[in-house]
């Protein structure tokens, strides 16, 4: 069995265990809670997968919901344009990264965005609104790839993995995906437990899903 | 709220709410009409204006974040209209409405002030946000190539 099915199953039998329809020793409660799909589950739902390495990447792809959401994935393109919406299309007015992912003159990306979202027009904001690099790029990636690309140094900005853990907790421009304003859905669970997620991923050794794994 | 900055080379004052957009502050509170109210979503480049020499949209910029800093609108580009901008925009009869001229004028400023010989590339980059509903795109780029001394190939 691969591991991402694996851990699967360990979830799947957590949940059964929950249902009573299983022998399973019971979990905590709040590992019923985040199976949805606009919630994340808690870093104690993953106890249950004894293999701190299986754990690890089973936390990674569970994070994954995340970051491959539309409101995260949007403005982490492999291209030079971001995108829009939940159904990914190519943000209008069109606009490119330019030199240092915050558009081009004229077009500079705070031309626009403020430092918090507009209700009334409608136009989202956050602090210091810019394009994640090229070399950061998450769309058309798989969970295992983006795994091992944010552990890079010479990809992820040089960001330490303590560095990584902070900033997914705490960014603020990081955290607009939860805040997203004007109905716009916003990405699965809290930053708060997204960044519990992140720190356990990084507690547990940080290991990456296969390159298959999805979540 | 007090909010004091420099608009076109002259500190002002205005007592609003922080969160009122600045292109309501030119229009209706300044009396500066040249910028121009298209969509009020940034979305059409009608209202764009410098700050501290970068385009931006004032019909979504609150006017707490203009405090203390310098504002240009199309009244405040040159003091008799002799921008080369404005001057290519006059010889080569660009505006056919107008409306949105203001816009464009003002976003190709900051684009000269940044590169002062721009490709067509740079140009359509640019000016991408800024939308003619007469479709004078082609007058535009020739007048923001004029403008920057480059000869029509």
């Amino acid at each position: 069995m691969v591991p991402a099915r694996r851990w699967l199953m360990a979830g799947m039998a957590l949940v059964a265990a929950c249902a009573g329809r299983s022998p399973e020793p019971a979990r905590s409660s709040t590992a019923m809670t985040g199976s949805g799909p606009s919630e994340l589950r808690e870093p104690a739902a993953f106890a249950a997968i004894a293999d701190p390495t299986e754990r690890s990447r089973a936390l990674f792809l569970e994070a994954s919901r995340v970051i491959l959401h539309p409101r995260c994935a949007n403005c982490h393109p492999d291209g030079d344009s971001p995108h829009q919406g939940t159904q990914p299309q190519l943000h209008d007015p069109p606009v490119t990264r330019g030199p240092d992912d915050r558009g081009v003159v004229g077009m500079h990306c705070d031309g626009c965005h403020q430092d918090r979202n507009l209700e009334l027009a409608r136009v989202p904001g956050a602090p210091d609104w810019h394009l994640a690099p090229r070399t950061m790029a998450w769309v058309g990636k798989s969970p295992g790839a983006i795994c091992e690309q944010l552990k890079d140094l010479k990809r992820n900005g040089g960001r330490t993995l303590a560095q990584i853990v902070e900033h997914n907790t705490h960014d603020e421009l990081v955290g607009w995906g939860w805040n997203p304003g004007w109905e716009r859905e916003p990405a699965p669970g809290t930053q708060e437990r997204f960044g519990a997620i992140i720190a356990e991923w990084v507690r547990t050794g940080a290991q990456c899903p296969s390159q298959e794994a999805r979540r | 709220m007090s909010i004091r900055f420099r608009l076109n080379g002259v500190d002002r004052e205005v007592d609003a709410d922080p969160e009122m957009p600045l292109l309501w502050v030119l229009r209706d509170l300044l009396g500066l009409a040249g910028t121009k109210y298209g969509c009020g979503q940034a979305l059409c480049g009608a209202c764009t204006v410098h700050l501290d020499g970068e385009a931006v949209r004032s019909c979504v910029t609150p006017i707490r974040r203009i405090a203390g800093r310098s504002v240009v609108t199309i009244e405040g580009l040159s003091p008799d209209g002799s921008h080369p901008l404005q001057r290519a925009w006059v010889d080569l009869g660009v505006p056919q409405c107008g409306f949105c001229q203001a816009g464009q004028i003002m976003t190709a400023a900051a684009l000269l002030a940044r590169t002062s010989r721009p490709t067509d590339a740079d140009i359509d980059r640019s000016l991408a946000g800024n939308l003619c509903r007469c479709g004078t795109y082609q007058r535009i780029r020739a007048a923001v190539k004029k403008a920057a001394g480059i000869a029509e190939g």
